[in-house]
């Protein structure tokens, strides 16, 4: 190249290969959390947008943890009517000086 | 002895009388709040023994720290908490035992990346599940099959929401340890949970 040339721009960097459903699974905790970078986030968003199985997949995943959440504060979470009273003995021996 | 059930005793006065050393205030308290507490420390311990040594070394440390105690929150609060924290120690000193492997639990994907079973659309599980006991008791069952380090990490942070440093500290494991656990604990409840409540099922 001579003085003078113009140097011919650099390529563009290629655009980040999409996303497999293996891998949104895997970051997908990060993710709920807006724990991944902005790129990142913008291929789970661009994975969302293609594809029904993953869409689905997230919100089954959060609903998993908000049914956990119901099911154990529901009032029928087996919690003894009687209180084992070798238990309450104990702890209020305990107590005593 | 004092029945708090019938009493309308505000937990104001009931502190008040906790602190001043009233045996039969704090009787009380035990028999009110050890039922739920025992819950609490069975579904984390697993073990009846464990799970009631957690409750009585709850109790001690409650009463110990009854001076902290600065009425922020409701007493039965502040002993759930103090109960966790409590068989958060006990689980601390436990050796793991060998368990099932949860990758049996986890969604398998084909060689280009796609899921090998497609996943579908759930019911509306909110109203489902405050519906039915029926579901109610099947999520809860789901919550027990899973092995044992992924279901203390989910029920810890998921349902007692601590956060990741104190589950870690309280485990003696990494930050990192935990968030991995707490992923795979949860793809493992979904894949346990789906079939009942994937549209189109039963």
């Amino acid at each position: 190249m001579t003085a003078g040339e113009a140097v011919a721009p650099a390529p563009a960097a290629p655009a980040p290969a999409p996303l497999t459903c293996r891998e949104f699974v895997e970051l997908l905790y990060d993710y709920l959390l807006g724990g991944l970078g902005a790129e990142r986030t913008a291929a789970m968003n661009a994975h969302l947008a293609t594809c029904p199985s993953c869409v689905a997949y997230l919100k089954s995943y959060e609903a998993s943890i908000r049914m956990g959440r119901l099911a154990l504060a529901a009032s029928d979470d087996p919690v003894p009517a009687e209180v084992p009273e070798a238990l309450v003995r104990a702890v209020l021996a305990a107590r005593r000086p | 002895m004092l029945d708090v059930s019938t009493r309308p005793v505000g937990d104001d006065s009931f502190v008040r009388r906790l602190r001043a050393g009233d045996a039969e205030a704090f009787e009380a308290l035990v028999r009110r709040e050890t039922p739920r507490l025992l819950a609490v420390a069975r579904r984390l311990l697993r073990n009846e023994e464990d799970a009631r040594d957690a409750v009585q070394d709850g109790f001690v440390s409650a009463f110990r720290s009854l001076d902290d105690f600065g009425g922020r929150c409701q007493v039965s609060t502040w002993l759930h908490r103090i109960t966790v924290n409590a068989a958060l120690m006990k689980l601390r000193t436990r050796r793991r035992k060998p368990e099932d492997p949860i990758e049996d639990l986890l969604p398998s994907f084909l060689e280009d990346g796609h899921h090998a079973r497609h996943p579908h659309e759930w019911r509306d599980t909110g109203e489902a599940l405050l519906a039915s006991r029926e579901d109610r008791a099947f999520v809860r069952a789901a919550i027990d099959r899973l092995p044992d380090s992924y279901r203390t990490v989910l029920l810890l942070r998921d349902i007692e929401e601590l956060d990741t440093a104190e589950v870690a500290r309280a485990l003696g494991v990494s930050d990192n340890v935990v968030k991995v656990r707490l992923h795979r604990a949860r793809q493992a409840l979904r894949t346990l949970l789906a079939p009942r409540f994937e549209k189109g099922n039963a």
